[in-house]
């Protein structure tokens, strides 16, 4: 397999180059997936760019992204492979009287009947893909199985064909919310990355970079006050989305400077519990 | 190196994180694509591939720095084995020529203590990093008063180092130096001042920690002083003996903790047997057979949600556990149809009104804890009374479907048990369970008498972490 990165700074700058500021940590393990030929579970609380991460390495590798969603219920038909069953039954009643019944079942299991599904077609595929398995928590423990056989062998066994075995190991990403805890076999297979909220300087260039028109001055006050509210006892942190959000709507509202009072009129952006923005507005706001 | 790494990964098992033999083997191969000087990217390869639980991240930094100290970019790395004594001269060393590397020349020994304070307060106002850490450094060197093989813990060197230093002043003076730059400060920058400043101090603060760990590392061993700082992970932390620190730890773990325990619950719920005979359905569809019952028709499944009473002894020594099983509980509410809770040391007292249409359960803990009127006559626990009380009082609200929780340790201070009254309430109550977090060895020493009540109950579970109180709701619902 062809390394797709030199170092660890080099995946930094890719990823740079694409908009998305990765940390020591988050370059560092992407640039060992690769190398080690091993996916990435990635952790942490909602709206850290866990999912983004994933996009932004494959546009700054420019690899196709494949992306399964995944849902309680998720079965190996949707998530693997399934039969063309009509495909089959049409086969078969095309020529009902030329072929002989064994011509037949071979014929029907072949690729030409497979549907392939997001997992399969990240193995089969010829160009170089980033396979994303999004919220792999939700789904069902026993569901999990499914994935082992992928993300260690990077190999699908179809009973009726034999086994498949990827032409290129694709780099995936595994994203979870932590609802629940992931199976041990799982955990084993991967590396882990757990990606937080990012400290004040690296939010402040996030802010920067993903938002037109913003001064330097504006994104530090607006880094700083976000730390300061996560240092806060809250039902929801606000999250890396929810501080671009805001810094969008301060920026369109033309707003330079921010005071307490433009502070507490916009917190419903960055803060979705009014307990939550109550508790903000008068801490923020507090005479010493 | 691999000898290293094995005792490393050895450390870690003793620290309690499960590392398995193939994640060893992974990491293994991972070092070996990493420059080895860089030594951030060594700290996460290893973390990468050993530990596959945030709430582990904290040890093994811990266990990082304390084997991988001496290697930092300052140090080179070293293959085989190290010399500890050769570190200690080393080091020794470096402190006699001065440790202003990178700041300003190496100038800092001879510095009066006003001088370095005032170096101090100049760095943290600029967030000057290289001047924080030299800083650091002469603190220990000068403060800590540190002498090879002297059996005192890091947490005295600490202690000495912050006190020579006084670290809150500091924080006055930052402020009051901000105030006269910006002229008048807004409330709102004010705060944001003071955070700002905080987390530096915090940041200073730990750079002198990592120096005296650093330097006892130097002193005794990797192997030695990775025990000695050895730390229970955050679910393994005991409620009776948390520190306030452990306790913001148990705090932040029991968040994720709950959504977990509801996500789970709800879809056992759902996921539940199949429900029972639905047979008027089942006639209905016999219509379309010919009167013939062919296809059984079955109720949509729908499990009862518990009702759930609390009794919980809020007296001093078992007053963290209640809190926590409190939280716990109210922050899943919604997978129980109905959640009443009582508080008592001698008297008893309803509590359930603090909760309602309280967003913020720390909050309404804090309520409990000063309003709740639960001292009877002299405030040492009295169960019988309690219980006797809480008998007369709320004994008609226990139905069949209600399960009681009596959270204690059953320290009764040698009144009468009047076990009578959970004999009664099991009667009535679907189930009464009794939860102890004290260790299993201690009940019904002294004037523990969980005995007593216990053979009246479904069940005594110790909980002594979180851990255990998760498997115990776990199975609650």
């Amino acid at each position: 397999m062809a390394d797709r990165f030199e170092s660890i700074d080099q995946v930094r700058d890719g990823l740079k180059r694409v908009s998305y500021l990765a940390d020591e940590g988050i370059a560092g393990v992407v640039f060992l997936a690769d190398r080690l030929g091993k996916p990435v579970l990635i952790e942490g609380p909602a709206g850290t760019g866990k999912t983004q991460l994933a996009k932004s390495v494959a546009e700054s590798t420019g690899s196709r992204l494949i992306r399964l969603q995944c849902y309680e219920g998720l079965d190996e038909s949707k998530a693997l492979y399934e039969w063309n069953y009509k495909k089959q039954l049409l086969r078969i009643q095309a020529d009902k009287n030329s072929d002989a019944w064994s011509d037949v079942h071979d014929d029907i299991f072949s690729d030409e009947f497979l549907l392939t599904r997001p997992l399969l077609e990240a193995i089969t595929a010829d160009d170089p893909v980033v396979l994303l398995i999004d919220e792999v928590d939700r789904v069902e423990v026993e569901t999990e199985a499914l994935l082992l056989e992928i993300l260690s062998e990077y190999q699908v066994s179809i009973p009726e064909l034999g086994t498949i075995v990827a032409k290129q190991i694709p780099l995936v990403f595994l994203t979870s919310n932590n609802t629940r805890e992931l199976s041990e076999a799982l955990k084993r297979r991967c590396l882990y990355l757990h990606v937080d909220y990012p400290d004040m300087e690296r939010e402040k260039e996030i802010v920067i970079t993903k938002v037109p028109g913003v001064t330097d001055n504006l994104a530090d006050q607006i880094a700083r006050i976000v730390r300061s509210i996560r240092q806060l006892d809250l039902k929801k942190a606000p999250s890396v989305s929810e501080t671009i959000d805001w810094a969008r709507t301060l920026v369109l509202l033309g707003i330079e400077h921010i005071d307490a009072q433009q502070a507490r009129d916009t917190l419903h952006i960055l803060l979705k519990y009014q307990s939550d923005i109550a508790k903000a507005a008068k801490e923020l706001s507090v005479d010493k | 190196m691999l000898d290293l790494l094995a005792g490393f990964v050895s450390e870690l098992r003793n620290a309690g994180l499960p590392v398995s033999l193939t994640e060893n083997l992974d990491a293994m191969e991972a070092v070996q694509h990493i420059p080895i000087e860089d030594r951030e990217a060594f700290k996460y390869a290893l973390g990468a591939t050993l530990v596959k639980n945030n709430a582990h991240w904290r040890a093994f930094e811990t266990v990082f720095e304390v084997y991988f100290s001496l290697r930092g970019p300052e140090y080179r790395i070293v293959e085989g084995e190290t010399d500890v004594d050769e570190m200690w001269r080393e080091m020794q060393e470096q402190m006699r020529q001065g440790d202003g590397r990178g700041a300003d020349g190496g100038g800092l020994d001879g510095l009066t203590p006003e001088e370095l304070a005032q170096l101090l307060l100049q760095a943290l106002m600029n967030g000057d990093q290289a001047m924080m850490r030299a800083l650091a450094r002469q603190a220990v060197q000068r403060f800590a008063g540190m002498e090879p093989g002297r059996p005192v813990g890091g947490t005295y060197y600490l202690y000495r180092t912050l006190r020579n230093l006084d670290l809150e002043s500091m924080l006055e003076k930052l402020m009051e130096a901000s105030r006269v730059a910006a002229g008048e400060l807004t409330p709102l920058e004010e705060r944001l001042e003071h955070d700002e400043y905080n987390d530096r101090i915090e940041q200073f603060k730990k750079e002198i920690e990592a120096e005296i760990r650093r330097r006892l590392v130097a002193d005794r061993g990797a192997e030695a002083m990775a025990k000695t700082l050895r730390k229970p992970l955050p679910e393994d932390v005991e409620f009776m003996h948390a520190s306030r620190d452990e306790m913001v730890n148990l705090k932040k773990a029991l968040q994720p903790l709950t959504r977990k325990l509801a996500a789970r619950l709800a879809r056992k719920r759902r996921h539940g047997r199949k429900g029972s005979l639905d047979f008027r359905s089942t006639v209905r569809h016999s219509l379309s057979y010919g009167g013939v019952p062919a296809e059984p028709k079955f109720k949509y499944p729908r499990p009862a949600k518990p009702e759930l009473m609390v009794v919980a002894d809020i007296s001093g020594s078992v007053a963290a556990f209640a809190r926590f099983t409190l939280m716990l509980v109210y922050a899943m509410q919604g997978q129980f149809s109905k959640v009443r809770s009582f508080v008592f040391i001698d008297g008893i007292d309803e509590v359930t009104d603090y909760f309602k249409g309280e967003e913020d359960i720390t909050q309404a803990i804090h309520r409990v804890n000063t309003e709740a009127d639960v001292v009877w006559v002299d405030g040492h626990s009295d169960y019988g009374h309690a219980f006797e009380v809480f008998w007369e009082r709320y004994g008609k609200g226990i139905g069949p479907k209600t399960t009681v929780l009596l959270l204690g340790d059953a320290r009764n201070n040698y009144h009468a048990s009047q076990a009578w009254v959970v004999k009664e309430m099991r009667q009535r109550a679907r189930h009464v369970y009794w939860l102890n977090p004290e260790p299993r060895s201690y009940w019904n020493t002294g004037d523990s008498i969980v005995g007593d009540y216990g053979t009246h109950t479904d069940g005594v579970y110790e909980c002594r972490n979180l851990r255990q109180l998760e498997a115990f709701v776990d199975k609650l619902a």
